[in-house]
């Protein structure tokens, strides 16, 4: 479990004031944000919790500038976020990148892995450093997410594991460098082992380049080991927010306290003894 | 990619349609060279002419004779020369006589001929006909005696009013057909204007698979590229694109490519532009198809990461749309050049297909031979082969598609 730091009195990296997002309209009308507010810290590990369907990728989609918003604004670094044209969304980019659930729908089966990593560093300014540079730069991010970049030199990406994918999607955001990372869910489609290393990695990251991490997950027992302020959503609203200590010890809103009624507790309530395990050993 | 045009070759589907292609692409590009010429050249004088060799009579006579006694010659001959109605005549004198002539073969036309020179004048008083089948007869005997005394043709040139011979033609000459200069082969014979009916088909599918090629160009180019649009801009723009898509595939394409062809002079209408018009009436459902495609797509996670390292529209769907939706444009592409020939072919058939007598199409050749009545008079080489090359042409490009169908989309692999 990570140290907690206090952010509150940070500077702001990412607000939320009145954020709304309303699908369809009429008698089909889906208010699937619900005018929330929130205040993310530079540096801050965030996590958002909620089920599926209570508006967690909708509120992601939003905050990456890839879905309008019906009300509300954002505010980045205390100011209102500008996107009006393609050179400030694009600007904005270079301050916000995802890590998507799906490691194997994130890439482009038809490019290699060198490519996806010359793209973040193009992205970054450096198309035209000498190769070599180049080389060392993603041998660096490989190695900072235990992976030869050597070994996966002109290899595309589905010839790797769905964990070694995800950890590429990491040395692409050590890459790239933004001031908020956004990671939605990116531990729920890997296996247990995988899980782990992401998280310490994601970890390593925050206190290396002193990023914001969003962490958005249905899991609150994961949020509250990686982070330092959770945010708890139900049918778009934020029903609980606050230090991560705080929420779990102590919740205050119902649906927090299922929420943590329904984390599996593997010594408290797992009765073994009625296991049958004989037969198949 | 490499393996994938590998998997393609391991596909039975698509190696028959491929080899039926190629085959054909290969006689449309060879047969040319090998007999050079103008394909809609009347050669024939006469409308139809039977499918087979054809030896010049005029260079025959004077050609180097050989001398052969075949034994079964003069039989041929004869039994060539007595029609089956000759030979009903001469039996019906023989009944007419009451004469017995079980003993010969009736079909054997020397036996025949044999009895009838031996009973002929004894039937003749016998009988009791009608003066004019008694004057048939007559004629009918003294074809037969000519044709058994004549031993000699003799063949005169006139010059300045005098008969000069040349020569004498007797039952056992032959000439090597090797040796006689003009030796034609009309596999196919002729058609109703006398045009050698193989090199026009020829002519035609390499004409036919031209149409179909640009109306395919065109469908897809066209289908693509606004399928692409609409589906990955969405919003305004999706909803004229598929409003206009809707409208024009509501209103079946023939009706719309009669109403267009009718309307220009037949002047105009060469093979190009048919071909432009069937491919700007048929690009709906690629667009459409298309339009699905990049909606499922556009989605996806790897479009939003490329939109968030701040790639450029075009870059987009260049390299995180097309690529994916390439093998289904491909295979889209092959069945729209494979409907673009059809599409050719029915607008021929009712007239309104490319300018007629310059360029010859399978539709056009289909036209001519039913507005000359080929088909109800048994002409077949004139319309059949021609079915048999548009078969064969739409059923190698279906096949070589549903053998991609098989490779590209993982459901479908055995």
């Amino acid at each position: 479990m990570s140290e907690r730091k206090d952010y509150t009195n940070g500077p702001l990296c990412l607000s939320g004031r009145n954020l709304t997002r309303v699908f369809g309209t009429g008698a089909k009308q889906n208010v699937a944000v619900d005018h929330v507010n929130f205040d993310f810290h530079e540096g801050e590990f965030v996590s958002i919790v909620g089920e599926s369907g209570s508006g967690k990728t909708t509120l992601s989609k939003m905050l990456l500038g890839l879905l309008n918003i019906s009300e509300g604004e954002i505010l980045y670094q205390g100011k209102p976020r500008d996107i009006s044209n393609r050179k400030k969304l694009n600007e904005y980019w270079k301050g916000i990148q995802p890590i998507f659930q799906d490691p194997f729908s994130s890439y482009n089966i038809f490019h290699k892995i060198d490519a996806v990593l010359l793209d973040c560093i193009a992205m970054r300014g450096g198309k035209h450093l000498p190769y070599e540079k180049k080389v060392e730069m993603m041998t660096e991010a490989c190695s900072f997410v235990n992976l030869k970049f050597a070994e996966l030199t002109n290899k595309y990406p589905f010839e790797l594991s769905g964990g070694q994918m995800q950890r590429l999607m990491i040395a692409r955001i050590f890459l790239l460098k933004p001031k908020i990372l956004l990671a939605d869910e990116p531990t729920s489609m890997v296996d247990a082992c995988s899980r782990a290393t992401i998280l310490d990695m994601l970890l390593n990251l925050r206190d290396e380049t002193g990023m914001t991490i969003i962490f958005i997950t249905h899991d609150i027992g994961l949020a509250y080991y990686i982070s330092d302020t959770i945010y708890i959503m139900e049918h778009g609203k934020f029903v609980e927010s606050g230090k991560a200590d705080e929420v779990i010890l102590n919740p205050q809103a119902a649906y927090t306290k299922r929420l943590i009624s329904d984390v599996p507790k593997i010594h408290e309530e797992w009765d073994l003894s009625t296991v049958e395990m004989n037969n198949t050993l | 990619m490499k393996n994938t045009i590998k998997q393609l070759f391991h596909s039975s589907k698509f190696v028959i349609g491929f080899v039926i292609f190629v085959a054909i692409l290969l006689t449309i590009i060879i047969y040319p060279l090998v007999s050079p010429g103008n394909p809609l050249e009347m050669v024939g004088v006469g409308t139809f002419a039977r499918p087979g060799t054809y030896v010049s009579l005029y260079d025959a006579v004077t050609t180097e004779k050989d001398t052969f006694k075949f034994s079964d010659a003069d039989e041929k001959r004869l039994a060539n020369a007595i029609s089956d109605s000759d030979r009903e005549a001469m039996l019906a004198l023989f009944d007419a006589a009451a004469m017995d002539y079980s003993s010969i073969d009736v079909n054997d036309s020397n036996a025949l001929i044999e009895f009838w020179d031996a009973n002929y004048q004894t039937a003749m008083d016998t009988a009791k006909l009608k003066k004019s089948q008694k004057r048939d007869l007559r004629l009918l005997d003294s074809r037969i005696q000519a044709l058994k005394a004549g031993e000699t043709f003799k063949v005169v040139e006139e010059v300045d009013g005098e008969t000069v011979e040349i020569s004498t033609i007797t039952k056992t000459d032959y000439v090597n057909t090797n040796k006689v200069i003009n030796v034609r082969n009309l596999p196919l014979g002729t058609d109703n204007f006398g045009r050698d009916t193989l090199r026009e088909l020829i002519a035609a599918a390499g004409v036919s698979l031209r149409i179909g090629l640009i109306a395919g160009i065109i469908a897809t180019f066209v289908g693509l590229l606004l399928g692409l649009l609409a589906g990955y801009l969405g919003g305004v723009v999706d909803n004229i694109i598929t409003f206009f898509t809707n409208v024009l595939s509501v209103i079946p394409s023939i009706v719309l490519l009669i109403l267009i062809n009718y309307s220009i002079s037949q002047e105009l209408r060469g093979p190009t532009l048919c071909a432009l018009i069937i491919g700007a009436t048929s690009w709906t459902w690629t667009t459409r198809s298309v339009r699905s495609q990049v909606i499922s797509l556009r989605n996806r996670d790897h479009v939003n990461l490329s939109k968030l390292s701040g790639h450029s529209l075009m870059r987009i769907i260049l390299t995180d749309i097309l690529p994916y939706i390439a093998s289904y444009v491909v295979m889209a592409f092959i069945l729209q050049v494979s409907s673009g020939i059809l599409a050719e072919a029915q607008l021929s058939m009712l007239g309104l297909g490319p300018k007629t007598t310059t360029t010859p199409t399978l539709g056009l050749m289909m036209n001519w031979a039913t507005l000359y009545s080929a088909h109800t008079t048994g002409r077949w080489w004139a319309y059949f082969p021609v079915i048999l090359t548009i078969t064969f042409i739409t059923f190698s490009l279906n096949f070589m598609n549903t053998g991609m169908d098989q490779v590209f989309n993982p459901a479908l692999r055995d």
